[in-house]
């Protein structure tokens, strides 16, 4: 094999000189010949009543095209679906139109659609449809939902109750919690994950175009996994599979937002086959902030079971999980298979007993947005972790070294019945105590504060589960798919060559590094190499952009798929020399016999031959592709350990991040470069969760943070120079070693930055949980409700 | 009623006649063609749509076309000259200074305004500079050091290397 050249390689991305001239090509950039413009008018209602829609007005305004209301949809577009339905938890999946007909359900809510020559028309127009509505009421807490008397949203859920899914073991767990209650501690905390809102900078847009003479349907839209677009676009429309093809474009980031299949893309569609124009919608900021998913959103009552040498012996909770109006796509899986089954995080705790319900409010769906679940459930564990410390006295770091996973146990099959693949939890503590200089730290928080700053150290050491995933075991989870991945390296006669991946990447730059593993595979140019993703008119059935997946099973289709165009390349490279194919070598894109290595056929030379077919050993067919299609084994389990060091002004209540040290262990390193930078990324979204974002609505049901200048998108002054370094303990089953680094950064950092707080906080004898965000309104009512005078040192 | 608006983009001259509510970001993006230039938000907030007029930058969500009349306008587009780069589009490719790529646009031009402001900027007075534009991918961090790279090499270019 080849010696590895460009693995591990701090390589530019190759996708960036489209990117930085402006010659991308997003899909509001799209101009098509007769193209018309929707706008979507949507309810300002949390929950009413539709008594009446009179579009006539609208209808008369100069450039519409047509206009539509859910009437006009029903029979020909489907509900919009949701994809996971979760087993053993009396899912209920109610009804979810693409446009209301009788009932609005949240802000936002599509009622009608107005097609015009231009977007000003369309909405003009939009601003013409008149809609009676009688008010309902509207709830928006989770818990108050399922109160007796609450408002019902869907005619057959009781409580609004969606699900009610549990885990673990009730009867051991409370004989945990029985011998803790005698002898140890017990520990019980409500926690609040606020709900937030994605922000991708790029809203969602959808282009469609329909043809009627030939049936063919093309979209052109925002979507991380288009060949799932492609499949509920076919359920939700009726069109048969193969007459649509689903283009994803550039995407301007997703977080998880461009995942669902939203009614949208439907109602554009419908527009586009009822016009017979080409129609565009882009959705504005405000739009974005009603209608595409929001995120996390659970209220936590959790418990901890601890002997008093700090060994956690049992976890029990309840998690109440806000979904929002609708079901979304990947809704019911989120807050449970994604979190429930990463509570007991990297720890040998034995015990568990967690019941979640996913409840449905009058506010905007929530789905995964980055981490999907495992931020919040490493928020409860690493939160209540400290809390164990804290009560003892014992120091934070030597807790969890205490109930870390040892290296020797792995593969480990946790509390919750995962099987981690490998870890080695120790040193990657270690290095991040040791860069930050922990001892000293504490030495100088013990002086007490300094100019009235409180200083504050929070560790987080988590473990997540990733590279989504093994097809067997996430259906039997209820996910209505597989989660294998394709791939085709197609070398052309010229030996040039293009990589396809069912994976759809909108920034975490696989075009960079899937072309730098096949240029180590096949000893070629990386500049000969193209990747391309996105297209399902070009690329085979794949599972998309998601779950920290793209390169641990993307990657290792590719990689397959490139090692069988080389096993092919040797046949006839033996062939060509007149060798047996066992004699032959392969030597960075070179063939040639054992001993004899000046006497070489060059990859190029053979992928030629492959394609001229005048020489080919008998039984080996002409042309040079492969294609692979790899369901892994098991998912993968990267971990880390992070320090947050924070100053808190006891005057104001301001949180200073000073120091930010990730260590993470994503197993092998493709390239160094694009790890940092996804690490830089998540480490902001988690900050921002734990200081500065949250998502908040009225009593009625009105999104109060509903623009840019309420939400608080973080900036850059906001933020230290992170310090990241790394632990590397390879996938024991990935062919490439990997293990996914797109969501650490974010599921690790919350409760680092919270715990922090809280330990600066409680040396100053505060010992009061503070719910995210943490803003200085909070962090001052904490210290000044104590009433205590900051003494200056 | 429609209103005549002239002016040049990237060094050359346009003319047309818009509509008096028509955005200066609509007008560069649909009638210009000019797509580098992207729309983010709805409230000023992010800085995707920046743009440099008469060499500053400026959110040309929060301007009408007809008030550009008479501008020289700059956008993602115009920054190459030649075929070959403007120091701030190498240092984001060589720093890795964007991801998805939708703020980027706006983010350099915001920097460019910022490096003829001030030459040799620190790294809070970068953070700070670059506070009205919004980026979800990259954390800052390698944007912080692509702007550091474009200030050097546009230093060097000078020649007034300024010791730090």
């Amino acid at each position: 094999m080849a010696v590895s050249k460009l693995f591990g390689a701090k390589i530019k991305r190759r996708e960036d000189p489209r990117l930085i001239t402006g010659r991308a090509t997003y899909t509001d950039d799209m101009q098509i010949s007769g193209l018309a413009y929707a706008e979507i008018v949507r309810s300002p209602h949390a929950h009413a009543r539709i008594k009446r829609i009179d579009v006539e007005a609208a209808r008369r305004q100069p450039g519409v095209v047509a206009v539509f209301t859910g009437k006009d949809l029903q029979g020909v577009i489907n509900p919009i679906p949701t994809a996971w339905l979760i087993p053993n938890a009396d899912l209920k999946t109610p009804p979810h139109p693409a446009l209301a007909v009788d009932t609005v359900r949240y802000v936002g809510d599509g009622v009608a659609v107005v097609v015009a020559e231009d977007r000003y028309a369309a909405r003009d127009a939009a601003a013409q449809v008149r809609v009676d509505y009688e008010i309902l009421p509207a709830v928006v807490d989770q818990q108050q939902a399922m109160a007796a008397g609450a408002p019902l949203l869907h005619a057959d859920v009781p409580n609004n109750q969606a699900f009610k899914w549990a885990l673990g073991n009730g009867e051991a767990t409370a004989a945990a919690f029985k011998e803790a209650a005698r002898d140890g501690v017990v520990i019980a905390q409500r926690f609040l994950n606020q709900r937030l809102i994605p922000n991708a900078m790029e809203t969602r847009s959808v282009v469609a175009r329909y043809n009627s003479g030939s049936g063919d349907l093309t979209v052109w839209y925002t979507t991380q996994n288009p060949h799932i677009a492609r499949f509920l676009m076919s359920v939700v429309t009726g069109l048969p599979e193969h007459k649509i093809r689903i283009v994803a474009p550039e995407v301007g980031g997703g977080f998880g937002s461009k995942i669902p299949f939203y009614a949208d893309e439907a109602i554009v569609v419908f527009c586009a086959r009822k016009t017979g124009r080409p129609v565009k919608w882009t959705e504005d900021r405000r739009e974005n902030y009603l209608t595409t998913i929001h995120g996390r959103d659970h209220i936590t009552d959790l418990e901890v079971a601890a002997r008093r040498d700090g060994t956690i012996t049992a976890l029990r909770g309840k998690t109440w999980a806000n979904l929002g109006a609708y079901l979304s796509t990947a809704g019911p899986g989120i807050p449970t298979i994604l979190h429930g089954l990463m509570l007991t995080g990297c720890y040998t705790i034995p015990n568990l007993d967690y019941v979640v319900y996913g409840v449905f409010t009058n506010t905007t769906p929530v789905d995964a947005y980055r981490g999907a679940g495992r931020p919040e459930a490493t928020y409860l564990i690493e939160r209540i972790v400290d809390l164990v410390a804290a009560k003892l006295t014992l120091d934070p770091a030597d807790v969890r070294r205490k109930n870390f996973i040892p290296p020797d146990k792995f593969p480990y099959t946790s509390a919750e019945g995962l099987a981690y693949d490998s870890g080695n939890y120790g040193p990657a503590l270690d290095k991040a105590l040791a860069a930050v200089d922990y001892r000293r730290l504490r030495e100088e928080q013990k002086r007490g504060p300094r100019n009235g700053k409180l200083l504050g150290i929070g560790l987080s050491t988590y473990v997540e589960i990733c590279g989504l995933g093994p097809s067997s075991v996430v259906g039997s989870t209820g996910f209505q798919g597989g989660l294998w991945e394709s791939a085709v390296v197609r070398l052309h006669p010229t030996a040039k060559a293009t990589v396809f991946t069912g994976t759809s990447p909108h920034g975490q730059g696989e075009e960079t590094t899937f072309a730098q593993v096949v240029a180590d595979e096949l000893g070629l140019p990386i500049d000969d190499i193209e990747v391309v993703h996105g297209d399902t008119a070009a690329v085979p059935m794949g599972w998309g952009t998601y779950g920290s997946r793209t390169t641990v099973v993307g990657g290792a289709a590719i990689v397959l798929a490139a090692r069988r165009v080389r096993e092919k390349a040797a046949k006839i490279a033996a062939h060509l020399l007149e060798a047996a194919e066992k004699d032959i070598v392969f030597d960075q894109g070179r063939f040639y016999v054992r001993g004899s290595p000046d006497k070489a056929k060059t990859i190029q030379e053979v992928t030629l031959q492959a394609y001229l077919a005048w020489n080919l050993p008998p039984g080996v067919e002409p042309a040079l592709e492969a294609s692979a299609f790899y369901d892994p084994t098991n998912f993968t389990f990267p971990f880390g350990s992070h320090v947050a060091v924070v100053e808190v002004d006891a005057e104001t209540g301001q949180v200073a991040l000073k120091r930010y040290v990730a260590i993470d262990d994503c197993g092998r390193v493709i390239n160094p470069l694009i790890v940092d930078g996804q690490v830089h990324g998540g480490l902001v979204q988690g900050i921002a969760q734990a200081l500065y974002e949250g998502a908040a609505y009225g009593r009625d049901g009105q999104l109060i943070t509903g623009t840019m200048a309420d939400y608080a998108v973080p900036k850059a002054h906001m933020f230290p120079t992170f310090e990241t370094g790394r632990t590397e303990t390879p996938s024991p089953h990935n062919p490439l070693g990997v293990k996914g680094v797109g969501e650490t950064g974010t599921i690790a950092s919350t409760p680092a930055v919270v715990n922090a707080v809280a330990d600066a906080l409680r040396s100053y004898g505060i010992t009061t949980h503070l719910d995210m965000p943490l803003t200085p309104e909070r962090a001052w009512n904490a210290i000044h409700g104590q009433r205590r005078e900051v003494k200056a040192r | 009623m429609k209103r005549a608006v002239k002016v040049t983009v990237n060094g050359k001259a346009y003319a047309h006649e818009v509509e008096p509510r028509l955005l200066l970001v609509h007008y560069i993006r649909d009638m210009l063609g000019l797509t580098g230039t992207h729309v983010g938000c709805d409230t000023s907030n992010c800085g995707a749509c920046t743009i440099l007029i008469n060499g500053r930058a400026v959110k040309s969500c929060t301007l009408l076309a007809v008030q550009a009349e008479g501008a020289s306008i700059q956008t993602v587009e115009g920054l190459a000259t030649d075929g070959k780069l403007h120091p701030i589009q190498e240092g984001f490719w060589e720093e890795h200074g964007l991801q998805c790529g939708f703020c980027t646009p706006g983010m350099m031009l915001t920097a460019v305004d910022l490096l003829q402001r001030n030459p040799d900027p620190t790294e809070e007075q970068i953070r700070m500079g670059i506070e009205g534009n919004l980026c979800r991918c990259t954390g800052y961090q390698h944007i912080v050091n692509s702007i550091q790279h474009a200030a050097r090499k546009m230093r060097g270019a000078a020649g007034r290397a300024t010791p730090r």
